[in-house]
């Protein structure tokens, strides 16, 4: 299958911004998903709102487009039902870490077989830019026209620690990395995080004067770097990518039959 | 060998002119015309890498290749 038949094309030209990341995490998604032969019968997209959130709709896939912070709880049941489908939860900063970080703790500490999404633009795009727990100290948004004064979460480390079985990073630049990082990620049995760099050239841009996308895109290039690369070990300020976490552990749609099987026999 | 072109297939429609393809096409294939949209202006460079296409958010680009290749 070609990668446009994994689209609803009649929703077509979709609603993101010129140069939002937020698409090209779209393509990076559908290329991972063909590659691997998926049948679209067998996927399952939840979403949560926000700009990121829209994507479910643009997928010719099973999809849930639910409440704000609350898809990864959407999944979680539709996963409990429904074992052999393949999941993926693609959500916003603030989607994932704001109003559904506990949402995001907990199927992490679970390790249910899911595949969670973070398509990190450090703000509120659809809300017009407040800023987000991606954001960091020193950024410009709605709610903070002063600047921010607090520090992000590291979504890597808060996964891992949380339990994540797979936890990676990746941009919107590095889309071909993004592609073989997700394949890895909707392959693997337990919860795994991908968190994609992503721009929002329409509210943290123009608020932070970081210009337009291309630009925008030029820092993710720059401001990042493989682990393991001699470019990290030189500057340890730059953000990471590849990936960190990738283990076997008991997943939890699999415990929950042993369990079945165990009161059955009583 | 080196991947032969057939054609740049440009859905008009769907780019929005972000200009990602055009700045991060290692051989300077691509242009904005003056409607914003793009187009391949020295389509005999163009080496398929495909880069344009996996980095347009509009999913508006794709590289067709010549016949008997590839075009996955
Ligand atoms: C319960 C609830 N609270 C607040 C909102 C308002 N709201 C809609 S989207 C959004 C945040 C969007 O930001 P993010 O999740 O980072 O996604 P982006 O738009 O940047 O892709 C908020 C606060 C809502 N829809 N529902
Ligand atoms: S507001 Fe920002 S996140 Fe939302 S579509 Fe526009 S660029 Fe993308
Ligand atoms: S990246 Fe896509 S939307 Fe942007 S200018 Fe190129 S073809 Fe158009
Ligand atoms: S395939 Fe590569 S060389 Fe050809 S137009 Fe696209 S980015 Fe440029």
């Amino acid at each position: 299958m070609a990668v446009k038949d994994y689209l609803r094309e009649r929703f077509f030209p979709h609603m993101w911004c010129p140069g939002c990341g937020h698409g090209t995490i779209l393509n990076s998604l559908l290329r991972a998903v063909e590659e691997l032969g998926l049948k679209k019968n067998d996927i399952v997209m939840t979403s949560g709102i926000g700009c990121s959130a829209r994507i479910s709709g643009y997928v010719d896939f099973h999809s849930l487009h639910t409440i704000h912070g609350r898809a990864l709880a959407f999944a979680t049941g539709v996963k409990l039902s429904r074992p052999n489908l393949n999941i993926l939860v693609p959500m916003g900063d603030g989607d994932a870490l704001a109003i559904g970080g506990n949402h995001f703790i907990h199927a992490a500490r679970r390790n249910i077989d899911i595949t969670a999404i973070v398509m990190n633009n450090r703000i509120y795009g659809m809300t017009g830019g407040q800023f987000s727990p991606l954001s960091g100290p020193g950024i410009k948004a709605t709610t903070a026209p002063y600047l921010t004064i607090d520090s992000p979460f590291d979504v890597v480390k808060l996964a891992t620690a949380a339990g994540a079985s797979f936890v990676a990073r990746s941009t919107a630049y590095h889309a071909r990395e993004s592609t073989e990082i997700l394949k890895k990620a909707i392959a693997h049995k337990g919860f795994s995080v991908v968190e994609i760099l992503s721009q929002c050239p329409t509210h943290y841009g123009r608020k932070n004067k970081e210009g337009d996308a291309v630009a925008m895109l030029e820092v993710q290039k720059n401001n990042t770097a493989k682990i393991g690369s001699k470019a990290l070990a030189e500057n340890p300020n730059l953000i990471p990518r590849g990936i960190f976490v990738q283990e076997e552990r008991p997943e939890y749609c699999s415990e929950y039959d042993k369990i079945i099987q165990h009161a059955q026999q009583r | 060998m080196a991947r032969k072109l057939k054609e740049h297939q440009i859905n008009r429609d769907w780019c929005k002119g972000c200009g990602i393809c055009v700045a991060f096409c290692p051989k300077q294939v691509l242009e904005l015309d003056k409607h914003d949209k793009v187009v391949a202006v020295r389509p005999e460079d163009c080496i398929c890498c495909k880069l344009c296409e996996i980095r347009c958010p509009d999913l508006a680009i794709e590289i067709i290749l010549d016949e008997g290749e590839d075009n996955d």
